[in-house]
């Protein structure tokens, strides 16, 4: 099963102060899915405001995002830009 | 496809921008330069006072003066609730974009928006905006992030309550949120340390300062459907954010970009279409509206200001074990300042063991900030890099050295925590190294400095399209704004991808109706994001061409090779046929098919982050403490210069903002929180004289998400130099500057101390 | 109010137009003749992309009233060009990218080609200080100062670059 680590503080209020999780998904879509299951308003947090880490590459609002289980996997706040 | 090691025609080649006779002739259009029949001026009226509640507004007068058309406030907006949307860049709270649009029961800031009005010339709006009765109450005001702080702070609003901290405030605040990264054990680490360095530093807001004001032609007809010309970053954000402001329906809004003088962040959300979209709709002509340079400065975006408290041990060899970061952005009027990124890029460029960095989003009564060239990241890099310095002098260690032995490196686990790919860290350091400027000898009197930069740079939608013409010539549509020179780079990918002469392709940007969807240009994405769909339209059209010419030799695709702009046959087997060019093609087109075209739209992931190594040398005359730089290198690595010319330019012009920023430019406020230098004579950016060449040095560490290898290159550039500087003038007078800017009072006044003469 | 009739020559042409008192040159060239490409950075002669010649001198044209084109000879941006021969300050500024945005460029081009209309062979010293009064915001200045080094020598009549 996938590790995720939640890097920094946005989602602490969500889960009650833990930032690392083991979730059963293979996609980015599916991970939101399952966090919102277990820590209602995650799910939308994380697809709202987060990227996702996988190995190190950021990817951002890509639902079909890959997640392996021995992937590197880092929610982060999202990027912008100027 | 990826062609990172192919041998290139086209890409890395220097042609002459599409538009670039038109931008030297003067005839380029940009936002102020359109008129349409029928149109009238419209202009703002704007908060005197830095915090007031609105009372009343009379506008009775102003309506009756003759030539006033119409008279907006926020009442003919509608009012919409808090909501989190994230269109365009980042996390955009509409509420809060609505009420920096137009004040609605409170001014914020001086220079908020509190009426707009519609007539026939700019001479009847200033009149009319004379004649529009505000009735304020004027409120206690704060600026400064630590005042705003405070708990005894005038609060700007009374439902913002700091997030993310435990237990939750029953009391408003100025701190939107908290931010906080960790990574190990910051308290053991220092225990570890046989060197530690500390300092305390502030930075003023700096404005964009692009030379061309906001500007906009929109138009709102009698059934709902809307134009609007702008001068923006991104004519698909424009359309999305008045959609949404005003209620309209995406499809009965139809932006055209105009070409835009500068944005760097400052044009990625919009401040005038929405109103002149109201003024259109109550007098039913179109309205142009410019802001005045006073407006930009008083009324738009400009970065955060911040406090900062920076911590780093060290081994006395030099291994760094623990680092601190302590930061408080301004935000301005609304929450939204660039917190999470600076916390995150200060210490990127390290492999480090133990860090701790927390942040604080602090609004005050400013003008909301917005963007600016990979925000957040030099003011905290500023801090960074200065105390890297002073960690370097108290080990006795040379600055490229230490940064060496801690430097990030694939495999690094930052302490954000994503692990470093595919960096290019110690390459820009190695050729920082063996740059003729690093080698080369001070004169007495001179110091120099060495800073370095991180900045992620980003993907996103991107939508493209390739037309071949009847006569064989391409034309290649994007839907990105082109601020630097990209259409050149965009042809130059799909020119590269045909196989053709630079040349041959003509590059257009295409309104919100001619082509997909696209986010904005900023973060550094167009040569990626927009650069990546224009390849796979081109590799799309290659494979139209290869079956078109199949079928004209009527033989099976998989036996047609693409090679040198035409057709081949793919073997002896396949037929001994003459090659057919894109235009012996082009002329049957309809008999094989119809038009050969192509659009893509992606989502473009894997954008690769940058790094830069700044070397500057500076004099300092010590009797009036003004700061010359005589000599200015910027290492950066590029991934992949698609046309060198324009990245060398973006590592000139960002290094060169960062010049700025460190030496001269700050927001300068009176004692009625109104800003005293709203203009280029006291606000002051860098002019030709102030400055020697820049020299460039482009590292190509391809990135291989991006067909060609490209990074993002606009950003990186602006987040070393103003620890670059400050290190040299610590180098030149033996004196650490923890202000920025650096400005002559300032560093004379620093000397001052220093001799004991304050 | 009434407007004034001025009677002037623009780009070698003779002009007539009607302003108000209080209209500038910029914007009389932009909102009365349609002359764009002279642009408004600032209205207050401090960031020249508003730059013109006026009887051979450059004037930010933000700090000069309409009025007063009453028998000058001006010269905008739109006059530099001749057809589609383009001055060789504009042909260096495309070749060596000395643009990214290109808003300041009408006004660097008016002050350059003043410059070596009076200077042909100025030091890159004389060109900076000349050109301090156009601020640009993109380029950094590196490659505008070449472009007008380069355009000067090739005036000159000496081997490019």
């Amino acid at each position: 099963m996938p590790k995720v680590v939640i890097s920094g503080n946005s989602c602490q209020r969500f889960t009650g102060g833990k930032s690392e999780l083991e979730v059963a998904a293979t996609t980015f879509r599916r991970l939101v899915l399952e966090l919102e299951q277990r820590y209602p308003g995650l799910g939308r947090q994380v697809e709202e405001g987060m990227a996702v880490a996988i190995d190190g590459e950021i990817y951002q609002d890509a639902y079909s995002a890959e997640l392996r289980p021995d992937s590197e996997i880092v929610l982060i706040p999202k990027i912008g830009g100027g | 496809m990826n062609y990172v090691g192919s041998d290139l025609r086209v890409v890395g080649t220097r042609p002459v921008r599409p538009d670039g006779v038109d931008k030297v002739t003067g005839r380029a259009m940009f936002g102020a330069d359109m008129v349409l029949p029928g149109m009238l001026w419209g202009k703002v009226k704007r908060s005197p006072h830095a915090h007031a509640r609105i009372v009343s507004i009379d506008a009775s007068k102003a309506l009756a003066l003759p030539g006033v058309r119409a008279i907006v406030t926020a009442a003919d907006l509608p009012d919409i609730p808090s909501e989190e949307a994230f269109v365009g860049e980042g996390p955009m709270n509409f509420r809060d974009l609505s009420r920096n649009c137009m004040a609605r029961d409170k001014v914020l800031y001086e220079g908020h928006a509190v009426a707009a009005v519609a007539a026939g010339s700019q001479a009847i709006c200033d009149a009319a905006l004379e004649l529009i009765d505000v009735t304020y109450e004027v409120l206690p005001y704060v600026i400064d992030v630590d005042a705003a702080m405070a708990d005894d702070a005038p609060v700007l609003h009374e439902d913002l309550y700091t997030a993310n901290v435990e237990p939750k405030p029953t009391k408003p605040s100025n701190i939107a949120k908290r931010v906080y990264f960790n990574k190990g054990n910051v308290a053991e680490g220092f225990k570890q340390a046989e060197i530690i360095v500390e300092g305390h530093y502030t930075t003023e807001p700096v404005h964009q300062a692009y030379i061309e004001p906001h500007a906009c032609l929109c138009s709102y007809g009698a059934d709902g459907q809307c134009t609007v010309y702008s001068s923006s970053q991104g004519h698909f954000m424009v359309r999305s954010y008045v959609a949404k402001l005003l209620g309209i329906e995406i499809s009965n809004i139809r932006a055209t970009p105009a070409e835009i003088g500068g944005g760097f962040g400052g044009k990625t959300l919009v401040y005038l279409e929405p109103l002149a979209l109201v003024l259109s709709k109550k007098c039913g002509r179109p309205v142009k509206m410019q802001m005045t340079r006073e407006e930009v400065f008083r009324a738009s975006g400009p970065t955060s200001g911040a406090v900062m408290d920076v911590k780093i041990g060290a081994r006395k060899d030099g291994t760094i074990v623990a680092a601190q970061h302590v930061l408080k952005y301004q935000a301005g009027a609304f929450p939204g300042s660039p917190i999470q990124p600076g916390c995150m890029c200060g210490f990127a460029m390290y492999d480090l063991p133990n860090v701790e960095v927390t942040g604080y989003d602090v609004v005050s009564n400013r003008p909301k900030v917005a963007a600016y060239r990979a925000p957040g990241a030099p003011i905290a890099s500023f801090a960074v890099e200065c105390a890297m310095d002073d960690l370097a002098r108290k080990l006795g260690m040379d600055p490229i050295e230490l940064r060496e032995k801690n430097g990030a490196r694939n495999g690094t686990k930052t302490h954000y925590g994503p692990t470093h790919q595919n960096i290019g860290y110690l390459a820009t350091l190695e050729a920082a190294k063996n740059s003729a400027h690093w080698k080369s000898p001070l004169k007495p009197g001179q110091g120099r400095g060495i800073a370095t930069g991180f900045w992620f740079n980003i993907g996103g939608e991107s939508s493209a399209a390739v037309h071949v013409a009847e006569d064989g010539t391409v034309v290649a549509v994007s839907g990105s704004p082109d601020i630097g020179g990209s259409r050149a780079s965009i042809g130059m990918m799909v020119a590269e991808t045909l196989q053709v002469a630079a040349d041959k392709v003509r590059t257009i940007v295409a309104d919100t109706a001619s082509i997909g969807f696209t986010h904005v240009t900023g973060g550094s994405r167009v040569t990626f994001a927009t650069g990546m769909a224009a390849t796979m339209a081109a590799e799309k059209v290659v494979e139209q061409l290869k079956q078109r010419a199949a079928m004209i030799w009527d033989i099976t695709p998989d036996a047609v090779d693409w090679r040198d702009g035409a057709a081949h046959p793919a073997g002896t087997n396949a037929g001994a046929f003459e090659p057919l060019s894109l235009a012996e093609i082009a002329l049957k087109a309809a008999r094989t098919g119809g038009p050969v075209t192509s659009e893509v739209s992606v989502n473009a992931q894997g954008a690769g982050p940058g790094f830069g190594a700044h070397i500057c040398d500076v004099e300092v005359d010590k009797e009036t403490g003004q700061v010359t730089i005589v000599r200015y290198t910027a290492v950066q690595d590029v991934g992949r210069a698609i046309h060198p010319s324009y990245v060398e330019g973006q590592i000139q012009g960002g290094a060169v903002q960062g010049i700025g920023w460190a030496l001269n430019e700050e927001y300068i406020y009176d004692k009625n929180g109104k800003m005293d230098n709203p203009g280029f004579l006291d606000y002051r950016c860098p002019v030709a004289s102030d400055l020697p060449m820049i020299e460039a040095i482009m590292v190509e560490i391809p990135n291989p998400r991006h067909p060609f290898g490209a990074r993002g290159v606009g950003e990186v550039p602006i987040v070393p130099p103003m620890a670059a500087v400050g290190n040299a003038i610590r180098d030149a007078i033996g004196l650490r500057m923890e202000s920025l800017p650096m400005s002559p009072p300032k560093v004379r006044k620093a000397l001052d101390v220093a001799n004991g003469d304050d | 109010m009434s407007k004034h009739h001025v009677t002037t020559q623009i780009n070698g042409e003779p002009v007539e137009f009607l302003c108000e008192t209080q209209q500038t040159m910029l914007d009389t060239l932009r909102d009365v003749l349609g002359l764009t490409g002279s642009k408004e950075g600032c209205a207050s002669g401090d960031c020249g992309a508003c730059t013109i010649i006026v009887d051979g001198k450059i004037v930010c044209s933000c700090l000069m009233l309409g009025v007063e084109a009453e028998g000058s000879s001006i010269t905008t941006i739109e006059g530099i060009a001749q057809g589609d021969h383009l001055h060789p300050v504009q042909q260096k500024f495309l070749e060596h990218a000395a643009l990214q945005c290109g808003f300041c460029t009408p006004g660097f081009i008016v002050a350059a080609k003043a410059l070596l209309d009076e200077n042909p062979n100025p030091t890159e010293t004389e060109a900076r200080y000349w050109l301090a009064g156009n601020l640009c915001r993109c380029t950094g200045y590196d490659k505008i100062i070449r472009a007008v080094m380069d355009a000067a020598a090739e005036m000159r009549g000496e081997a490019v670059r």
